[in-house]
């Protein structure tokens, strides 16, 4: 029943490779982020506003982002963008897809957490003559930031771990690419995968022990 | 301009690979819950002696679903179980819904408030009929939002299993694509199956939700 040897030893001649993949795999998450997090500001923003369109354009884009898989989100990038004749490398098509997703989900947290910040505090900023831009930058978005810290470290778990997607797109210097890479060539797909899930397991134990450490810092008082 | 070779036989395509999709999630949501009830009712009562059972579960919150899927597809060969791709997508599904439900239920157990079990074994109820007389009715309200949650994330989880090779949603549109070469207008079909049926979920466990919550 169980005739199968384990090749570690070739597996982890890989190790380097998969390493270099694993770093790819943080920056990419660790953009998806940043812009993830700018556009849900802008989004939270616009599903507050009074005009119709930007709130529209808000509420579409979170639904859309909650209620679709975010495979679908890329594939939508990469082939449909394709169609219209803008040619997308893999890369760009896992990170804007990551991006989209996340700004979607950030953007519900960053909801919860504007209801969190009471409104006496916007009313207080405007009344000592700051602009509304001014009151939201320097009042409403630090205390929100606060309130929202650990669904965002949890989502920059998520993101590492969305990246794993870039394969299906035919990414291939990620981890998961890496590793599929090793994968075809030599047909050892548990060893390699396993060694894979055991470096993904660990990014996501180092982000949540940096965002502990930050926390600890950030919110002392 | 707006002619377009997708026909209603593709439509039908699309659509079983919907009902796939549908099936997919509610196997891999009954395992996961079943699994996930027993595993956080563990942790809620028996916290120290459960801890090891945290650190597996979190493990497979910690690793991609995709490479989940790949490492059991092979280790399943490799141990040579004989079972069908569909059977290991609801295996993995069920074991990755089963560890966040853990947590769902875990936290629903602990929300009710310690001296609400007081009272109820002072007024003479065994340990047991205190869990399913008190504890579950008011758990149950406090975890149902998570679980809800937790079933429309799998939906969407489930379109990682054309990886490992079965047709569902996502590949059955990626199938017609290959053939028609349009993909905008298939995959925003897709999308749009995809959202129908997440809504369709939610709207009903809204529902759900607001008839609990009259008794209250």
């Amino acid at each position: 029943m169980f005739d199968y040897t384990f090749q570690w030893r070739s597996a982890l001649r890989a190790l380097p490779d998969m390493l270099a993949g694993a770093w790819v795999t943080f920056e990419t998450a660790a953009l998806s982020m940043i812009f993830g997090v700018l556009i849900a500001l802008a989004l939270t923003v616009m599903r507050e506003a009074q005009q119709p369109v930007l709130r529209g354009i808000g509420n579409a884009w979170v639904s859309i982002a909650r209620n679709t898989p975010s495979l679908f989100q890329i594939y939508i990038l990469y082939f449909g963008l394709g169609s219209l004749g803008l040619h997308v490398s893999s890369w760009f098509a896992l990170l804007a897809g990551i991006t989209f997703n996340n700004a979607g989900y950030l953007a519900e947290n960053f909801r919860g957490g504007l209801k969190a910040v009471p409104t006496t505090q916007m009313r207080a900023a405007r009344s000592l003559g700051m602009s509304a831009f001014q009151a939201y930058r320097m009042i409403i978005v630090p205390q929100l930031l606060r309130v929202v810290f650990y669904p965002l470290s949890n989502q920059m778990v998520w993101a590492v771990l969305m990246t794993s997607l870039g394969v299906i797109v035919g990414l291939n210097n990620d981890l998961t690419g890496v590793t599929q890479d090793y994968n075809v060539k030599t047909f050892r797909t548990f060893e390699y995968f396993a060694i894979a899930a055991v470096l993904y397991y660990l990014i996501a134990k180092l982000i949540v022990a940096v965002a502990r450490l930050m926390a600890w810092r950030l919110f002392r008082y | 301009m707006f002619s377009t070779s997708f026909t209603w036989n593709d439509m039908l395509f699309l659509l079983d690979g919907a009902w796939v999709t549908l099936q997919l999630t509610f196997w891999s949501i009954m395992l996961g819950s079943v699994a996930g009830l027993v595993f956080g009712l563990l942790r809620a009562l028996l916290p120290r002696a459960s801890l090891p059972l945290a650190w597996v579960l979190d493990v497979f919150r910690s690793v991609p679903l995709l490479i989940q899927f790949v490492l059991f597809n092979s280790f399943k060969s490799i141990v040579g179980l004989n079972i069908s791709a569909f059977s290991v997508g609801c295996i993995v599904l069920g074991v990755y819904a089963a560890a966040y439900f853990t947590e769902i239920v875990r936290s629903g157990v602990l929300a009710v408030p310690p001296s609400v079990r007081r009272a109820s074994r002072s007024l003479g109820l065994s340990y047991l009929q205190d869990l399913r007389w008190i504890v579950l009715p008011m758990a149950s309200r406090v975890a149902f939002p998570g679980w809800l949650n937790l079933v429309l994330s799998v939906m969407k989880d489930t379109a990682l299993v054309m990886w490992i090779g079965i047709v569902e949603l996502l590949r059955a549109s990626q199938t017609i694509v290959t053939r028609i070469q349009e993909p905008l207008l298939v995959l925003c079909i897709a999308g749009l199956i995809y959202y129908v049926m997440s809504l369709v979920v939610a709207r009903l466990g809204a529902r759900l939700e607001r008839r609990w919550q009259e008794n209250d």
